[in-house]
């Protein structure tokens, strides 16, 4: 068996030009999707390290946005301030992604690079409205993460295209956020479902509401016919009317961990209690 | 490939595929025993070591990932005085405590422990918020003997004699 090359680039643009270079190398972060059970898989050909890629790090303010890069671990992103202060769902998403252990290598780039129907974050991501900057030697280009996930694990990401950062737009001040997951139990399981939604209030009505759900179809969903049921609703009401449109919206399935039925009940009743609390 | 890496404070040299874990190099390569595997898949916690200064389960790290980093184990958490070796107050509460049994997670335990403690996570937490506060960082550490009680018991001790119980004392003292 012959020793797999290594790289692990200091720069974006390195990291591009390996990237392309090398499509069929192990793209490598945090390690906690790639590297499970390692020693009893196909060793690859070649990694291509980004982990600790200074570049792919840091969380910034960006005009009406905050900017985190790809690299940035759940550790960091559960206590950064801007975070915290703007973007509590993210915060509390990061806190349950498995254990401390897993949340001090797990990173967001990972999270949405494997885009599993069971990502924590990526429900967070879409009620947010969070768009995703992915780069190569061809140019850099954004595209918002609804359009990102295109099915089961399957994304937009091109052969040659790293995840460099995601950018999530500042909301309105009369924005209200939640975010919620239901697991077997609290800490480093994974979640039966789970959902994030942010909704625009005037008074007690709805203005407006984007509702991202995970577990609930093979892929991160938003709730559109869901958002629409709800506007010009008060509170109370688009409860109701969330409760009764959530089961023809989504798609669960049935396997080891829930009943499609238990899925559509939870799912019903999680998003009835975004807007009654 | 040829990997540098710091371990327990000394420079270490390792000639190892990139891929192999951490876990393995540790074991196989350097003989620190200490860090056991228990799952391969970074749910038990078992495999715990620092890596620089935060964590992770070795059994998820490829080893070329530590090229130039820092490694701690549990064989470097005790204190070197001469050739007499003073365990780190983790350590010397879990055995106090009963929070061992078995012994396979406590390496692990050890190690999230004295992250716990050293960095005063419980600082400023009544002993019910602390509590609940442990279980939740020891929750990707996973044992099969003790119900976890004694272990949770051993970290507020340990936390206690670094500075907690003073801290609490106080507070009890100005209402
Ligand atoms: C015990 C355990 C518990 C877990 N619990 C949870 C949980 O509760 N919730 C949850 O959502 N997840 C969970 N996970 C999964 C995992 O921790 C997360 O998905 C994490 O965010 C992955 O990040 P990583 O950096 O470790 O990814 P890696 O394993 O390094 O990579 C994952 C994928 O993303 C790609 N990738 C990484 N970075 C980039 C980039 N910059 N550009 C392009 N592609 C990239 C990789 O090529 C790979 O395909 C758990 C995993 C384990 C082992
Ligand atoms: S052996 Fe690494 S977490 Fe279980
Ligand atoms: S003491 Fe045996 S597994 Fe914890």
């Amino acid at each position: 068996m012959s020793e797999p090359l290594y790289a692990r680039p200091t720069s974006v643009a390195e990291a591009l030009e390996l990237r392309a270079a090398h499509p069929d190398w192990m793209l490598l972060a945090g390690g906690t999707d790639l590297l499970v059970d390692s020693n009893h898989r196909k060793v690859p050909v070649g990694m291509l390290d980004l982990w600790r890629l200074a570049a792919l790090g840091g969380i910034r303010q960006r005009d009406a946005a905050i900017e985190i890069g790809a690299g940035t671990t759940w550790l960091e992103i559960e206590r950064h301030p801007l975070v915290r202060v703007g973007f509590l769902p993210l915060a509390e998403a990061a806190r349950e992604i498995g254990a401390r252990q897993i949340q001090a290598r797990g990173t967001i780039g990972g999270n949405i690079g494997t885009s599993s129907p069971v990502g924590d974050s990526l429900p967070v991501l879409l009620a947010l409205d969070a768009e995703i900057e992915v780069a190569s030697v061809r140019g850099s280009r954004r595209v918002p993460y609804r359009d990102y996930c295109v099915g089961y694990r399957k994304t937009a990401l091109a052969a040659d295209e790293l995840i460099i950062a995601v950018h999530l737009p500042t909301p309105v001040a009369s924005t209200r956020m939640v975010w919620r997951k239901v697991g077997t139990r609290k800490a480093q399981s994974i979640s039966k479902v789970m959902g994030a939604a942010t909704m625009v209030l005037d008074g007690g009505t709805v203005v407006s509401a984007r509702i991202g759900m995970g577990a609930v179809a093979d892929r991160p969903i938003r709730l559109t016919a869901v958002e629409q049921a709800v506007v010009g609703l008060s509170l109370l009401q688009a409860a109701e009317a969330a409760r009764a449109a959530v089961p023809a919206a989504i798609a669960p399935i049935s396997d080891i961990r829930s009943t499609s039925d238990y899925r559509r009940a939870v799912a019903a009743n999680l998003v009835a209690r975004f807007f009654a609390v | 490939m040829k990997i540098e890496m710091n371990v327990n404070g000394a420079a270490r040299v390792v000639e190892a595929s990139p891929y192999r874990r951490l876990l393995d190099v540790l074991r196989e390569d350097l003989r620190l025993t200490g860090t056991k595997e228990g799952c391969g898949e970074g749910e038990c916690g078992a495999c715990t070591v620092s890596l620089d200064g935060e964590t992770v389960n070795s059994c998820l790290v490829a080893v070329a990932q530590c090229h130039g980093r820092t490694v701690k184990t549990v064989e470097g958490l005790a204190a070197q005085q001469g050739d007499k070796e003073i365990l780190h107050a983790v350590q010397t509460a879990l055995v106090r405590c009963g929070g061992a049994q078995c012994g396979i997670c406590t390496p692990g335990i050890a190690m999230c422990a004295a992250d716990i403690v050293e960095r005063e996570l419980l600082h400023d937490q009544d002993l019910q918020q602390a509590r609940v506060m442990v279980r939740e960082l020891l929750a990707g550490n996973i044992c099969r003997c003790t119900g976890y009680q004694l272990i949770v018991d051993a970290v507020i001790e340990a936390a206690s004699e670094v500075g907690l119980q003073r801290r609490e004392r106080a507070s009890r003292r100005t209402p």
